[in-house]
């Protein structure tokens, strides 16, 4: 089983969101860059698990240049073989898609796992448009995934319910929670991240078709108003009356 | 010009595929609503309602399958030379609208709150906690709306519903079992939410809290850690990681309000906190604070709208 995982980096959960430039860059001043959890929960650690089951192995793939190493060290000292790093600005979705579908339609990978989502631009449509790019059927938010000789069985999210599916590899497939249990890389794992490969390779043309322009922060909320413990009726009428909820 | 609208209509019409049509209604354009499954042709019609002129069904296309349904659209804009395509930003249009992006060469903008300003649309970022203008540079634009961002307008009539023979080709994914929905109300779409945390002590005390969701019509939700001890299910889990939602109101008893859980709550228009902790940074994000113990204070706001229902 030859598994190809997405990892992308996103700004540590609690960092202070705040624009430069005219409100036309991120503010990276002072912020922690972790792998998106979505990638190192799930998808990275389910990877790492059926390549233990089955044999086989488990590369990650990054578009980004090489400020981007540091993170991708972190998802190999959790237990990736090797890694690829596609040295380009990750502009829009769709060019990090074509970039990844490019690499993985050369390098006959049995599974291409992404995360459900980056947490910061939080778009869910890199896994998608990989599938879309290579032709092969997308699972979308997995939260379950078992592979069997070569199908996978696959349990996903459905509007408020629960599916479980099964498809024939090669296939796509995002990860959501449930997937796996979060993995803390030990001393051994980190040591040992330092001498894996890490290939650069050049990107392939593609356009993008969406930039951001600005960004702007939220209005800050007017002072919380405090209401007695003893006076919920108060409260309900606040609610019905000033903020017309209920 | 015509826009085509994607409706899922497998459960009836959700109040997403109404604030969708909604939305296309307000560009300017002809509101094509396209769909799959078997729903009765009176629940379709019912679209022309929030603006659709006709709505086009491929009833050869019965699952969720990602493939299918692109291809169904795909279809659907040559078919109408839609310029615009509109989704609502749920489960399937994250698998859906991602693929026809690719197949049209459609520039696509995911969780937009806003109607697009010229070529740009403005969407959150950073899980809520700002929002960012994003340019479409294709003439074929792909917009997936966030749920609640608009509520539906009705006030037109039924229109015609049409079969279509979309070429949805052959489904790649076999489904073997499914779920139905749990609860009324899919919290996603919940217009009031009543939400617990680890302040709360043990599962034994939510019994309140369903109380008070039922007294509200309202959906049930907890934070992270509440679920990841089993004391509520996964599916109630707010935040950064679990469920982002918007719901009018968000009452949260016993929650601190950590940054990774306000990610997915802060879209709320009215928050509610209950917390004994003054100092519990969820404050700062509230509309209306109690400081007390939930179990005192839940019960009691419990029957103040009780007491409130019963008056109007
Ligand atoms: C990468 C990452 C992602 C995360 N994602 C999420 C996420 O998606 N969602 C999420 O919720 N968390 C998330 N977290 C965890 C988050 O940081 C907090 O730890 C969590 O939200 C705290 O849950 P809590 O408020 O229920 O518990 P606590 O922090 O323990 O707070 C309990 C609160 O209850 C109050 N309290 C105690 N007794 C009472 C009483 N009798 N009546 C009223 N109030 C009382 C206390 O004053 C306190 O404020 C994430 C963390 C990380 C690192
Ligand atoms: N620059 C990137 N390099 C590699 N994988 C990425 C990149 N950006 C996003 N991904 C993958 O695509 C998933 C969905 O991202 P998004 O569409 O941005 O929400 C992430 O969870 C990652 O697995």
């Amino acid at each position: 089983m030859k598994i190809l995982v997405c990892i992308s980096k996103s700004p540590d959960t609690t960092s202070k969101i705040a624009f430069t430039d005219g409100d036309s860059k991120f503010d990276e001043n002072g912020v922690q860059y972790i792998v998106n959890p979505y990638d190192e929960w799930y998808a990275l650690v389910r990877a790492l698990e059926i390549k233990e089951a089955n044999g086989g192995s488990v590369t990650i793939v990054t578009v980004g240049t090489a400020t981007d190493d540091t993170v991708i060290r972190k998802a190999l000292a959790i237990g990736a073989d090797e890694a690829v790093r596609i040295d380009s600005e990750p502009t829009d979705a769709y060019f990090v898609a074509m970039q990844i579908a490019e690499y993985a339609k050369s390098n006959a990978f049995d599974m291409v796992l992404t995360g459900k989502e980056t947490i910061n631009y939080n778009g869910s449509q890199v896994g998608g448009m990989i599938a879309a790019g290579m032709d092969l059927p997308f699972i979308s938010l997995a939260s379950k995934l078992e592979v069997n000789g070569s199908t996978a069985k696959l349990e996903t999210e459905t509007i408020g319910g629960l599916e479980v599916v099964e498809v024939d590899l090669p296939a796509v497939i995002s990860c959501a929670k449930g997937m796996a249990e979060q993995r803390i890389p030990n001393m051994r794992g980190i040591m040992a991240a330092r001498t894996k490969p890490l290939n650069v390779v050049a990107p392939v043309p593609f356009e993008s078709l969406t930039s951001f322009e600005s960004y702007a922060l939220p209005d800050i909320k007017s002072a919380c108003k405090m209401i007695d413990p003893n006076n919920m009726d108060e409260l309900v009428e606040l609610l019905h009356q000033e903020a017309k909820v209920i | 010009m015509s826009i085509v609208v994607y409706i899922n209509s497998n459960n009836g019409l959700a109040k997403s595929a109404l604030e969708a049509v909604t939305y296309g209604n307000k560009l300017d354009g002809d509101v094509i609503a396209v769909t799959c499954g078997s729903a009765d042709e009176s629940v379709l019609s019912s679209l022309g309602d929030y603006g659709a002129s006709k709505v086009l069904v491929d009833r050869s296309v019965n699952s969720n399958d990602s493939m299918q349904i692109a291809n169904v659209l795909k279809t659907a804009v040559e078919a109408t030379g839609a310029k615009t395509i509109i989704f609502s930003h749920d489960l399937i249009a994250k698998a859906v609208a991602p693929r026809l992006s690719v197949m049209l060469k459609a520039g696509l903008v995911s969780g937009a709150i806003d109607v697009p300003n010229g070529d740009t649309v403005q969407v959150n970022v950073f899980s809520g906690k700002a929002f960012g203008n994003v340019k479409i540079s294709t003439d074929l634009k792909i917009i997936s709306l966030l749920p609640n961002s608009f509520q539906p307008e009705s006030g037109g009539s039924a229109c015609p519903v049409e079969e279509f023979n979309g070429n949805a080709g052959e489904a790649k994914i076999r489904v073997i079992d499914s779920k139905k929905p749990e609860g009324d109300v899919p919290l996603p779409e919940a217009e009031l939410v009543v939400s617990a945390g680890r302040g709360l002590k043990g599962p034994e005390n939510w019994d309140m809290i369903e109380d008070l969701a039922v007294t509200l019509g309202a959906a049930t939700a907890c934070s992270r850690p509440v679920a990841d001890i089993g004391w509520r299910p996964h599916h109630e889990h707010v935040g950064q990681t679990g469920v982002a939602i918007r719901p009018n109101l968000y009452i949260a008893a016993g929650i601190s309000g950590a940054i990774q859980h306000l990610a997915g709550v802060n879209g709320s228009k009215v928050i509610v906190v209950v917390n004994t902790d003054e100092e519990a940074p969820f404050f700062k994000a509230a509309d209306y604070g109690v400081v007390g113990d939930a179990f005192e204070v839940i019960p009691r706001l419990n029957e103040a709208i009780k007491k409130f229902k019963a008056a109007n």
